[in-house]
């Protein structure tokens, strides 16, 4: 068993800025704590992943999970403090962005790596026009005229499929549903055509038919820009629909990595296989659901070992002592299945057993 | 109290209530008194018979205009007459998305909100028209709980308070020496420590605030529970937790469920029949497979097709319909059909007529799981792979 | 670009600070922890904070002097020694002694009139505190539960009261007492000062008032009155304590600048504010008349201000 990264061993050159292919961000070995009153909570214990332009990959887990604070990371938009970042790399087109000054930074941000939220309301400012906002991102990076940026505005909101975006563009943000809300955040993320998305919960607040609708969406323009992608989420059924590879956080760490499709067949992790146990099924109507016992663990002190030892029906005395690394799955002859990756000690068991 | 006029007012758009397998005749337990009501309101009801019925319910939250002088310029309208029966032992679970009046409903049917028109019987007294004694008899047998654990407890009370707080306001159900044991058995009930009883809500986690959250309703020992949206604001593991809980607790101590949510397959699980709402109206109502396997309402049907399977596999087999624009403003709501101007089917007829929540012309008197009420001119069976 | 000001992290942190890992059953709790109420967990907090612990111990000291100033100094603050001790400089050596801050015009010693002038200064500022946040604290609570019609009259009434200048009214209704007592001048500050309490109480109770748990309790068929004082009066009442802390500061400052126009304590009161004036007579050759009952009262007043800010900081975890 060796020990893997989710990359390839060789890092490719920096690229040319402008050329949108190859790699894009590469996270080595992260580590975010928050030092609170009661204590250090170490929400990232040591993540790794990576995507490439034109790729989705989906961050799945709970509130507590890490998710979002690594992205939060990524976007440098930590509050620091209390939130620290005590080791790790963050690299872009190869370039380490936490050695970056600040105002290099803030240059990739936006202009290279944008950001979609949750809850499009709070995100969006309500006393200044969408339009005006939309446009804002073309006076200030690219000095456009108000004129110039208002028209860009409208074309950008016909790319996010905003009906009457020419007569809308003087509207607050107060004026739009949910989902046409969601629209304009994203609009405003593409809005200079970055090379990487990371989309935090984009739908968690929106209706189920909405839902799709932004969706289905995002994964268009994401293919017309080829960007990367990163969709971080709760929800194992929006992952399914968009994701090419999926990163299964649990307490700080990646439990489980794997390739779409197959991690919803066999699952290689007991988390992540309980996960989707307990989706309730038709063949169980009636039945109690599966439930992974316990409780998500208290980042002040997460249990020794695997962190999912105490909820873990196969946990054994190893589990307590030892912390499972991530290590390449293979087939039960020993063939490689490419892209996947558990940390679990038993992880044989887990997927063939 | 709900005021007859505006009833008649609003009725005329929604047509009259028809008897149909789901709104059964309800026998008018007529009390002249206060005492013969809560004695109606304490009589058993037999398991499968009707315990609730809700007749033409009915809720507009006025808009209004002007600082002093309050004119109504409209009304928002979230419940637009709905009609359903609750049957005692069974769970009924009510979906839609948000602003289609589900919460709504519910607060209706806890008296929280008052009916604008319409009635709620429960074992026959019309729980909209009860004050005083009677009412309160109501509301200790009909209990809630909540969406949001971390927002229903109040933080500054202690575990046994929140869940000792019923039997103060209620003291004839236990007296004051039985409290704090009773309080400790229900904290056992749902699975916590009883030991735990002086501690504070923050100290849990959302799933055992839930659970607090359902010691509370059932401290009173009530036939109904109306649960809004009890777990979607847990963690996925910890929501089938709950689940199973819930369901442990309706066998247990014969409870009937309203249990409303968004998340398809979760009510799927839990429920005996479904109904979907869209902007305050009832587009479809059924046995849990007639809604899920055969639906008729092209909105159900776009509903389900629209939910993400946790299966990417399943997925590539299905039809999906991707619904175009937003619910509509239930300020606003459009004429005739609501739900025709995102509707692939919807023809002039849809504009001028309101559909009435009927089985369809085209299967009545089949024995199909079609034929089930469907508030469609053109409901027709089609094949959508679903969530469950 | 979205607003990248969204707080990040403290949603999570703050939902794993509550979860618990010890999981060997369903349901334990945090194995350690004992009950922990949001007031113990503020108060904890609050004894940390060294802006609370300098201001406690200041408004201690004082509470103290205007309680037993018999225990600070053995001069007699109205007795002149005109002769002896007219205008004489402070003795800085002279720790507790009469003429430690020197002596006035009139041959008194300031000392003993700082001591013996702390106690009508806290007398008023606690008594518009308390008359004003039961009073005001009423009102907002009534007006922002009721809402409505109830609402209306009640907010209008407050800003009629709110429109009146604190000072100017306190004057004119003051000019109309000939015997002005400590009575006298705290019932005619909180008639105007209550106006700022009462907003502030309607203001949280409408926030509390639409919370889930009063929802809950309304459900359970809870009457009026447990609904205000269990569910929203214990949920509403932080700002106001803090809004009432800062406000007893003012509240002194507001008495001094009475005595100080000799619309306050008259006759031979003792009043800081009263003595301040005397002071300005000369104060350019004797500023010391001047120096230390300016000196107390503003020290006096900062400690209730700054109590205030760490009591909000304390009570408002989203501060932190």
């Amino acid at each position: 068993m060796t020990s893997i990264d989710i990359k390839e061993d060789s890092i490719p050159a920096p690229r040319s800025g402008e050329e949108k292919s190859g790699r894009l961000l590469d996270v080595k070995d992260l580590h975010v704590e928050f030092h609170t009153r009661d204590g250090v909570v170490k929400a990232v214990n040591g993540v790794n992943y990576s995507v490439d332009a034109g790729e989705t990959l989906a961050v799945l887990g709970e509130s507590g999970s890490g998710k979002s604070v690594t992205a939060q990371a990524i976007m440098g938009i930590l509050d620091m403090p209390p939130g620290k970042i005590p080791q790790g790399e963050i690299l872009f087109r190869g370039q380490d962005m936490l050695k970056m000054s600040g105002e290099e930074r803030r240059k990739i941000r936006g202009r290279k790596i944008a950001m979609i939220f949750q809850d499009a309301l709070s995100s969006l400012n309500p006393v200044l026009s969408v339009g005006y906002q939309l446009g804002e991102m073309f006076r200030v990076h690219e000095g456009l005229s108000r004129k110039e940026a208002k028209a860009k505005a409208v074309e950008l909101m016909d790319k996010v499929k905003i009906p009457a975006a020419k007569e809308r563009v003087n509207d607050y943000p107060h004026q739009f549903s949910g989902g046409m809300r969601q629209r304009i955040m994203i609009a405003m993320a593409l809005a200079l055509e970055p090379d990487l998305i990371i989309a935090d919960e984009p739908t968690t607040a929106l209706d189920v038919t909405v839902q799709a609708q932004v969706m289905d969406l995002l994964a268009e323009l994401q293919r017309e820009y080829n960007m990367g992608l990163i969709l971080i989420t709760h929800d194992l059924g929006v992952v399914a629909d968009v994701a090419d590879k999926i990163a299964v956080m649990y307490a700080g760490r990646i439990v489980e990595t794997a390739p779409v499709h197959e991690l919803y067949k066999r699952p290689a992790h007991p988390y992540t296989r309980g996960l989707l146990d307990s989706i309730p099924r038709l063949d169980q109507k009636g039945q109690e659901l599966y439930a992974i016992k316990g409780l998500p663990p208290n980042l002040l002190k997460i249990p020794s070992g695997c962190a999912f030892n105490p909820r873990c029906p196969k946990a054994q005395d190893v589990c307590r002592t030892e912390i499972p690394a991530l290590v390449s799955v293979t087939e039960q002859d020993g063939t490689e299945l490419p892209g996947r990756g558990s940390a679990c000690h038993f992880w044989k068991e887990t997927i063939h057993g | 109290m709900a005021e007859p006029t505006k009833a008649s007012k609003t009725s005329k758009t929604d047509g009259p209530a028809d008897a149909t397998p789901n709104v059964s005749d309800v026998e008018k337990a007529e009390a002249s008194t206060e005492t013969e009501a809560v004695a109606a309101i304490e009589a058993p009801v037999e398991r499968g018979e009707p315990i609730l019925q809700v007749r033409n319910l009915v809720k507009h939250f006025p808009l209004t205009q002007g600082i002093l002088i309050k004119k109504q310029i409209g009304a928002v309208k979230a419940v637009d007459g709905i009609s359903f029966d609750l049957y005692q032992g069974e769970t009924l679970g009510i979906v839609g998305e948000s602003g289609c009046g589900k919460s709504t409903v519910a607060k209706l049917l806890m008296t929280l909100e008052r009916a604008t028109a319409g009635e709620v019987f429960y074992k026959g007294q019309d729980i909209t028209k009860l004050t005083g004694r009677a009412l309160k008899a109501v509301r200790r047998n009909i209990q809630m709980v909540f969406q949001d654990p971390y927002t229903s407890l109040n933080p500054r009370m202690t575990v046994g308070d929140i869940i000792g707080e019923p039997f103060e306001i209620h003291p004839e159900v236990a007296p004051k020496g039985s409290r704090r044991q009773k309080v400790q058995e229900l904290l056992d009930v749902v699975g916590l420590n009883p030991e735990y009883i002086n501690r504070y809500p923050h100290q849990f986690s959302g799933g055992q605030r839930q659970r607090i959250g359902i010691a509370r309703g059932l401290a009173l020992n009530p036939e109904i529970i109306i649960c809004d949206e009890p777990v979607s604001a847990l963690d996925v593991s910890v929501q089938a937790q709950v689940i199973n809980l819930m369901e442990k607790l309706q066998d247990e101590f014969n409870l009937s469920y309203l249990f409303i949510a968004h998340d398809l397959s979760i009510v799927r699980h839990i429920s005996d029949r479904v109904g979907v709402m869209y902007l305050g109206k009832m587009a479809e109502i059924g046995s849990d497979e007639q809604i899920y396997d055969h639906p008729t309402h092209p909105y159900t049907q776009a509903l389900l097709s629209a939910v993400p399977v946790p299966d990417p596999e399943a997925r590539e087999g299905r039809e999906r319909i991707i619904l175009t624009g937003d619910v509509p403003s239930p300020a606003n709501p459009p004429s005739g059909c609501r739900f025709r101007t995102r509707c692939w089917k919807a023809e002039d007829k849809c504009a001028e007529e309101v559909p009435l929540l009927a089985v369809p012309e085209r299967f009545k008197g089949q024995d199909t799981p079609a034929a089930h009420e469907s508030a469609c001119h053109f409901a027709e069976e089609k094949n959508v792979v679903t969530a469950a | 670009m979205p607003d990248l000001t969204k707080t990040p992290a403290t949603d999570e942190a703050h939902a794993v600070a509550i979860a618990d890992a010890d999981a060997k059953a369903v349901d334990t709790v945090e194995a350690a922890g004992k009950p922990r109420s949001l007031w113990g967990d503020a108060w904890r907090d609050l004894r940390r904070r060294p802006l609370f612990i300098v201001s406690a111990l200041l408004i201690f000291v004082v509470l103290l002097v205007a309680a037993f100033p018999g225990m600070f100094t053995s001069a007699d603050p109205r007795s002149g020694d005109l002769t002896n001790h007219f205008l004489q400089k402070p003795n800085f050596g002279h720790v507790f002694q009469p003429d430690w801050f020197g002596y006035d015009r009139q041959g008194r010693s300031i000392y003993a009139r700082v001591v013996y002038g702390a106690r009508n200064s806290i007398v008023v500022g606690f008594g518009v505190t308390i008359l004003v946040t039961v009073f005001g604290g009423l009102v907002g609570m009534l007006a922002g539960y009721f809402g409505g019609f109830i609402d209306s009259l009640l907010s209008r009434l407050t800003d009629v009261f709110f429109g009146i200048p604190f000072l100017l009214g306190a004057m004119v209704v003051l000019n109309a007492f000939t015997e002005r007592n400590v009575w006298v001048i705290t019932g005619a500050l909180a008639f105007l000062g209550w106006t700022q309490i009462a907003r502030v109480m309607r203001g949280a109770v409408i926030t509390t008032r639409h919370a889930d748990y009063v929802m809950a309790a309304k459900a359970l068929g809870a009457g009026t009155k447990r609904i205000l004082f269990r569910h929203i009066l214990p949920n509403a009442i932080a700002p106001v304590i803090v809004i009432a802390t800062i406000a007893l500061g003012t509240y002194i400052v507001a008495e001094s600048t009475l005595s100080f126009l000799g619309l306050g304590f008259g006759g031979d009161a003792l009043s800081w504010g009263g003595d301040i004036s005397d002071a300005l007579a000369d104060i350019r050759n004797n500023p010391h008349t001047l120096f230390f009952p300016a000196g107390m009262l503003s020290i006096t007043v900062l400690a209730f201000i700054m109590m205030g800010d760490a009591v909000r900081e304390a009570l408002d975890p989203k501060l932190r």
